[in-house]
């Protein structure tokens, strides 16, 4: 029984097959409505969130299974006190696999070490978010055609986005990405990054201030929201919110095939007026995410 | 006559921690759990050592196979470990670093699992051995600095 706690879980090796399993999928839904009949998912989601959980939700029942689980903790028995280790436990009575949202970093580890069914990440604090990780390489893989050779810009907070910190470490393990950081001295890059995963590594990456300094070299750019959630200061926040807006006088320094990915939601980060440029891509990047997390569901529940 | 020898008598079967860095044979003593077992402990501070200056020592009178010694690796791999038996110094261990902690350090990291699941254990792992870089299992913050 396998797990997804990390992005880097999975091989090379097998991404490559999962991503041609939710090309599969995405080329023709139809043969897969009735994969996970019988089927069904626990969505234990200890805080808020939008669209992973409906992705996922989503995702089961274009497999053909259903769907129980909680939304918020208070709705949950951790109001009452009850461990992520004994919820897991009651949860692998009730289901076949498990995604689970904590704010605690860790708590879906702990939940995996108990389970008797597959579980699933489904973000935890400031640490891990693998299935969005998965839905942006299976975004740039089906939109550029490939996984290497490209120049990746990441835009805005680079210090807290954990979905940055999971791309980067995801995309290191592909040959000749070249990264640019651009963001407030404030919301640079961390040094355990920069030291431990792209230095270590011998990974080239430069970093910028102003986006229209390297607009022209990128091929891909990653725009990320500043999350109000990681600032202890509220005005440290109102200060860096509106550090970055993308509009399209800056869209005319890109390239005429350069992708903008954005996990979302957005703020006022991408101004709405380049939502209709045929760049930008984020929008079909929550498309993918619901075909990666179908592949990932069955890849899990080995109905592959 | 030496007035200010302090003189600490030889022990059968047991160990002697020598090297310790000065002032911290308590810290030692305290991660060892040396103070749940019912062994002679001779705790000596600040001893005048050619190599640092000042160290402490501790040596125990106990069966060795009672303590797990591997942990020194990680409090500090300087420290010299003998192995007594029959009163003799049997073997000299050599500390490495354990690729698992459990329960020695805690996660200060305020968003970890651990820090509202008060019975699970707190496990650090080794993750770069040339800089002796552990990270906790449950949310990988870097554990900074032992001592």
């Amino acid at each position: 029984m396998r797990h997804l706690m990390n992005p880097l879980d999975f091989t090379t090796q097998e991404l490559e097959k999962l991503f041609d399993l939710a090309s599969q999928i995405e080329a023709n839904p139809q043969k897969f409505r009735h994969v996970c009949d019988g089927k069904k998912l626990a969505t234990c989601f200890y805080e808020p969130s939008t669209r992973t959980r409906l992705s996922f939700e989503s995702a089961m029942y274009n497999l053909g299974g259903n769907v129980l689980g909680f939304s918020d903790a208070a709705s949950s028995s951790a109001s009452k006190g009850e461990s992520v280790s004994d919820t897991i436990r009651m949860i692998s009575c009730y289901a076949d696999i498990c995604a689970i949202r904590h704010p605690k970093e860790g708590a879906p580890m702990v939940a995996s070490s108990k389970a008797g069914i597959p579980v699933i990440n489904a973000g935890d604090g400031g640490h891990q978010h693998p299935t969005q990780t998965l839905t942006d390489l299976l975004t740039i893989r089906s939109l550029k055609g490939r996984l290497q050779d490209f120049t990746i810009g990441l835009c805005g907070d680079l210090k807290f986005g954990r979905t940055v910190h999971s791309l980067i470490n995801a995309l290191i393990r592909y040959p000749n990405i070249h990264f640019i950081f651009i963001s407030p001295e404030e919301l640079k890059i961390p040094d355990y990054i920069r030291e431990d995963v792209l230095d270590k590594n011998h990974i080239p990456y430069q970093e910028f201030i102003r986006l229209e300094d390297c607009m022209q070299d990128l091929d891909l750019l990653y725009m990320t929201r500043v999350q109000k959630e990681r600032f202890f200061n509220e005005q440290e926040y109102i200060r860096l919110k509106d550090f970055y807006i993308l509009d399209k006088e800056k869209m005319k320094l890109a390239k005429k095939d350069m992708l903008i990915l954005h996990p979302l939601p957005r703020v006022n980060e991408i101004s709405i007026e380049v939502d209709e440029d045929p760049r930008a891509v984020y929008f079909k990047q929550v498309q993918y995410g619901v075909y990666v997390r179908m592949a990932l569901i069955m890849t899990l529940l080995e109905l592959v | 006559m030496v007035l200010n020898m302090l003189n600490v008598g030889k022990i059968e079967e047991g160990f002697v921690l020598d090297h310790i860095k000065a002032g911290k044979s308590l810290s030692i003593y305290e991660y060892l759990g040396l103070d749940k077992l019912d062994c002679t402990v001779a705790i000596i501070k600040n001893a005048k050592s050619n190599k640092m200056g000042k160290k402490d020592i501790l040596k125990v009178e106990c069966d060795p196979s009672l303590l797990n010694l591997n942990i020194l690796g990680f409090i500090d791999h300087n420290i010299t470990v003998n192995v007594i038996k029959k009163g003799d110094i049997q073997e000299k261990q050599i500390l490495v670093l354990p690729t698992e902690i459990t329960n020695v350090i805690k996660c200060k990291n305020p968003r970890c699992i651990t820090s509202i699941e008060q019975e699970l254990p707190h496990v650090f792992l080794l993750t770069d051995e040339a800089k002796s870089v552990y990270r906790c299992k449950y949310c990988e913050e870097k554990y900074e600095k032992f001592y």
